[in-house]
């Protein structure tokens, strides 16, 4: 059966690898947000284990509530995505670095 | 027993589309490999019993959310990386404080999950449980400011969304309506007292 | 004797220095004087009252605190006054020789834009020398030594033009400033020991110091070390060997200066000062030894200098110099009555000599060369006169004033050598000074005859000038400008404002040391010096003395006299009689002669050595110390320490968003492992 350690460990996982993902990606923007997704993904599959173990409801609610926010999220972060496509006509990570210090 | 096994099938293939996302040269790929982690994302969901989500998740998630990333995908015209020079430079560094993240959330999972075996084993639903009614009665009475709140947040998104990326179209001319009531007749019409400039011949009968 | 009265006598002074100084445009130079003169008239007038009350009329010694400036740690500094016989002979004559020197130079800087401000600074000298010489305390002592020191600077520069004038000032205000050293590590000792400031404490715990010794250098006699720091400032101000090679320079200031503060008032600050300090010194036979041996270098060396001078007024400057000296190796016998006395007779002919000279010098057009001058005794009659008198009385002519200080003074000397048999110290001071007779005699009237007598050799050297020479404006009598090959331009007495003066001072030359010798020798000074014993040179002379005429008559029975005649004579024949041969002799001794035109190199070593040295370790600090270290390590190279760390951390902002990302991850990472696993 289905205990809470296995499930907690898969979510570790997920999480582990789009940690990994950010930093080995150099050529996409859109990678990025798609890592953060799966991040994202990850904390919910904590919520659910949670929630379905104790037997609290509140996870679920408020697992919701991430989904919410990441589509607003992801909504938003695609808009300006597009805007900088627009400016700099590249969407290479590598090739946006106004910013140097 | 049969449970896990699923479990174990859909655990498997959710890792292997987390890592087709990250090491896919093509991101259109990327997409759908995530697409395919969704729904086994869902999968595991509704062996968690967790049902309402599980389809909330496919419905908005990958329906909406994971539609726009392809749509955005395909619109940028973005090159696929031919080559992978530097890539295994990164990916060592990547996997080590992947691995590193990794062996703490375990060690925290290991440490602290002994006490809890107690509730290994969940309680189950009678029949005719229904998980979304359940969510619904606390959703609408307990959380009914979180549920407003995140609309309200759902709506500035849409308009951020939609202010970021409007653009302008140069030479259109279009009318103002805020200008057009605020005009004053002094902006548009000014009295000139003229004399006549020639006396007419005849005279009013 | 009154409070007021003797707060007047400085402040007199003063107030005129700043009416002067301060409004000179608005009052003019006819106000200037005036009121300056009215001031130190006055000041001399209540200095004469003060003087008669003490002498005459028998009021006690005046000693109390005028103003409390502020009390340190313990220690009280006030203004006092001190007004004993000492202090009020001192007073008369500084307030008369500043009074004759003020009248005088109505004459003599008439043409002179600085008018007014001459006249303001001549008053502050004065109120200078008066804070000093009244004083009950070391730290006005201290004040009043700065004061004429800061005044002789701002004198000597006075035509601060000229490039001669500012290295001549700069020079006696820097060797002052080292004998100040010394003074003030003196007067350090005595706050050390004493734990104050007045002279009273001082005296009373002399005998208790002088049994100290001081840890340094194998431990040094406390009193010896005190007095000898009070004599290093006195060595400074009264320029005694080594610190004399401001003297000479100091004559680029005006003429009624030289006569005022280089001859009459400010040098004899420090001899005054050693005798104030007799109880101290007394306790200390190292620092009178000190004192002697210095005084009878600088009286003898110095003279020498006298004779290969050609300037009229460095030949004053030398025996001043020597005659300092002199005053020096009184007080280094524990004759300090003796040395008083003489700075006084020396004060008023000195002056005198230096006043003639000035009076010389304007009537020459400000030549002050004496190869082009002669025979100016026909045309100067009164200046004429009144130096001769000077000069008589300088080399201890019997019966002027200068043969009863001088030929006194000698004798103690020799007492005390005979006293302190044995000691080369008071055999070579006492050989010093009867030489140094010699000498005197010599360069003075090699002085007088070059300028006042034999050919009129200035008609050559204004001949030729002539060609060159414009217009030049003469003084007030209004006279005709010289003929433009009319021929030469005679000189003429001058006016009254300076013969007067001259006049003044010639009375006291020849007859206050008839007046007074009998008073000096019944220990005039009463209370105000003190001398031990076994040192009392003095009270052997009164046993001897058989009164001021008898002395006259007594005196070529003595060793000075046939030397000063033997001067005259050496003088006489070369310079009128046989006028070729000082030349040969300067060529057959050029060896010696060039020692002695250079100064013994005293001026060369300072100059080159010395101030080099200086000038090194100033640029060595300057370029390795503060350039290299503080600006390029310390200042510099902490911006650069900064500016180069910054660029490496600087490298952490890539700009990329999967580093900043990663380094978040990161922080994560550590936070879970110090947080949550430990």
């Amino acid at each position: 059966m289905i205990t809470l350690p296995m499930v907690l460990t898969l979510s570790g996982i997920l999480f582990a690898i789009s940690v990994a993902g950010i930093f080995v990606n150099r050529k996409n923007v859109i990678l990025l947000l798609m890592c953060i997704e799966l991040m994202l993904l990850a904390v919910n599959f904590n919520f659910i284990a949670f929630s379905h173990f104790l037997g609290d409801i509140a996870g679920q609610i408020f697992v919701f509530f991430i989904l919410t926010v990441a589509a607003a999220e992801s909504a938003i972060g695609l808009a300006i995505l597009v805007v900088l496509f627009r400016e700099r006509k590249s969407i290479n990570v590598e090739e946006l670095d106004t910013m140097k210090g | 027993m049969f449970v896990e096994i699923l479990f174990w099938i859909f655990s498997s293939l959710l890792v292997i589309a987390g890592l087709g996302v990250i090491l896919s040269r093509n991101p259109v790929h990327s997409a759908l490999w995530l697409v395919y982690g969704f729904f086994n994302s869902a999968c595991i969901w509704l062996l968690l019993e967790a049902e309402f989500l599980a389809i909330v998740l496919v419905l908005v998630y990958v329906g909406a959310v994971m539609v726009l990333f392809l749509f955005v995908v395909m619109m940028l015209d973005i090159k696929i990386e031919l080559k992978r020079g530097q890539f295994v430079r990164y990916a060592l560094v990547a996997a080590l404080v992947a691995g590193v993240m990794l062996g703490e959330i375990y060690t925290v999972v290991k440490v602290r999950s002994l006490g809890m075996t107690a509730i290994a084993a969940p309680v189950s639903h009678p029949a005719g449980y229904s998980n979304t009614q359940e969510l619904a009665k606390v959703l609408y009475t307990d959380y009914v400011y979180p549920f407003e709140l995140a609309a309200v947040l759902l709506l500035v998104a849409i308009v951020a969304a939609i202010v970021l990326t409007l653009r302008r179209r140069a030479g259109l001319t279009r009318q103002n309506p805020t200008e057009q009531v605020a005009v004053r007749a002094a902006d548009r019409l000014v009295m000139v007292k003229m004399e006549p400039t020639r006396e007419s011949e005849e005279k009013a009968p | 004797m009154n409070p007021e009265l003797l707060l007047a006598i400085p402040l007199l002074p003063l107030g005129a220095a700043l009416i002067a100084g301060l409004c000179g445009r608005v009052i003019g130079r006819a106000g200037a004087h005036t009121v300056t003169i009215l001031a130190v008239g006055g000041a001399m007038v209540l200095s004469a009252i003060v003087f008669k009350q003490i002498a005459f009329d028998g009021v006690p010694a005046y000693h109390g605190v005028v103003y409390t400036w502020l009390v340190s740690d313990g220690i009280p500094m006030h203004a006092g006054f001190l007004v004993d016989r000492l202090s009020a002979m001192m007073m008369l004559v500084v307030t008369f020789v500043s009074f004759c020197v003020h009248i005088y130079t109505i004459g003599y800087m008439a043409d002179d834009s600085g008018y007014q401000r001459f006249f303001s600074y001549i008053s502050l000298f004065t109120f200078s020398m008066l804070m000093l010489v009244m004083s009950d305390n070391f730290l006005q002592l201290f004040f009043g030594w700065e004061a004429v020191g800061v005044v002789s600077y701002l004198l000597i520069g006075f035509w601060y033009t000229r490039p001669t004038a500012i290295f001549a000032n700069l020079k006696a205000f820097l060797v002052n400033r080292v004998g100040d050293f010394g003074f003030v590590l003196g007067i350090a000792g005595i706050v050390y020991f004493t734990r104050s400031l007045d002279y009273a404490e001082a005296f009373k715990a002399a005998p208790d110091i002088a049994r100290q010794t001081l840890p340094m250098w194998g431990g040094v006699n406390a009193m010896s070390f005190i007095c000898i720091g009070l004599f290093i400032g006195a060595m400074g101000k009264s320029a005694q060997m080594p610190l004399h090679v401001w003297l000479p320079d100091s004559m680029e200031g005006p003429t009624p200066i030289s006569a005022l503060i280089h001859a009459a008032t400010m040098v004899t600050a420090g001899i005054f000062m050693v005798a104030r300090m007799s109880p101290l010194f007394e306790q200390s036979e190292t620092a009178l030894e000190v004192v002697l041996v210095v005084g009878a270098s600088t009286a003898f060396w110095m003279g020498l200098l006298g004779i290969v001078s050609n300037d009229i007024k460095r030949v004053i400057a030398y025996s001043t110099l020597s005659q300092l000296g002199y005053m020096t190796v009184a007080l280094g016998a524990s004759a300090y009555s003796v040395a008083i006395y003489h700075l006084m007779t020396h004060a008023f002919f000195k002056a005198l000599l230096f006043l003639a000279a000035g009076s010389v010098i304007i009537a020459l057009h400000h030549e002050q060369d004496m190869r082009k001058m002669g025979g100016l005794a026909k045309y100067m009659k009164v200046t004429a006169v009144t130096c001769w008198i000077g000069a008589l009385a300088l080399i201890g002519t019997p019966g002027f004033a200068g043969f009863y200080s001088k030929d006194t003074l000698i004798e103690a000397v020799g007492e005390s050598a005979h006293r302190h048999a044995g000691s080369w110290i008071h055999e070579y001071a006492y050989l010093a000074v009867l030489l140094g007779v010699f000498v005197t005699a010599f360069y003075t009237f090699r002085m007088i005859f070059m300028t006042f007598h034999g050919e009129e050799r200035w008609r050559t050297a204004a001949a030729a000038e002539h060609h060159a020479h414009n217009d030049h404006s003469h003084d007030q009598q209004g006279h005709d400008t010289g003929g433009r090959g009319h021929g030469v331009h005679e000189p003429h007495e001058s006016p009254w404002v300076v013969t007067l003066p001259l006049v003044l001072l010639a009375i006291p030359s020849v007859v206050i040391g008839y007046l007074t010798i009998g008073s000096l020798f019944s220990g005039w000074f009463g209370g105000s010096i003190v001398v031990n014993e076994a040192n009392d040179v003095v009270a052997d002379l009164a046993k001897e003395f058989a009164g001021a005429g008898a002395a006259i008559l007594h005196a070529p029975l003595h060793l000075p006299f046939w030397l000063a005649a033997g001067g005259v004579f050496s003088a006489w024949y070369l310079y009128l009689k046989n006028t070729a041969l000082p030349a040969v002799i300067q060529q057959r001794l050029s060896f010696v002669y060039r020692i002695l035109v250079n100064k013994y190199y005293f001026d060369w070593f300072n100059e080159n050595v010395l101030a080099a040295l200086a000038r090194i370790f100033g640029k060595v600090l300057w370029k390795a110390g503060d350039g290299a270290l503080i600006d390029g390590v310390l200042v510099d190279g902490s911006a650069r320490t900064i500016g180069w760390f910054a660029s490496v951390i600087r490298r952490v902002q890539t700009g990329y968003v999967y580093t900043y990302a990663f380094a978040m991850v990161l922080g994560l990472a550590a936070f879970l492992y110090f947080f949550v696993l430990r």
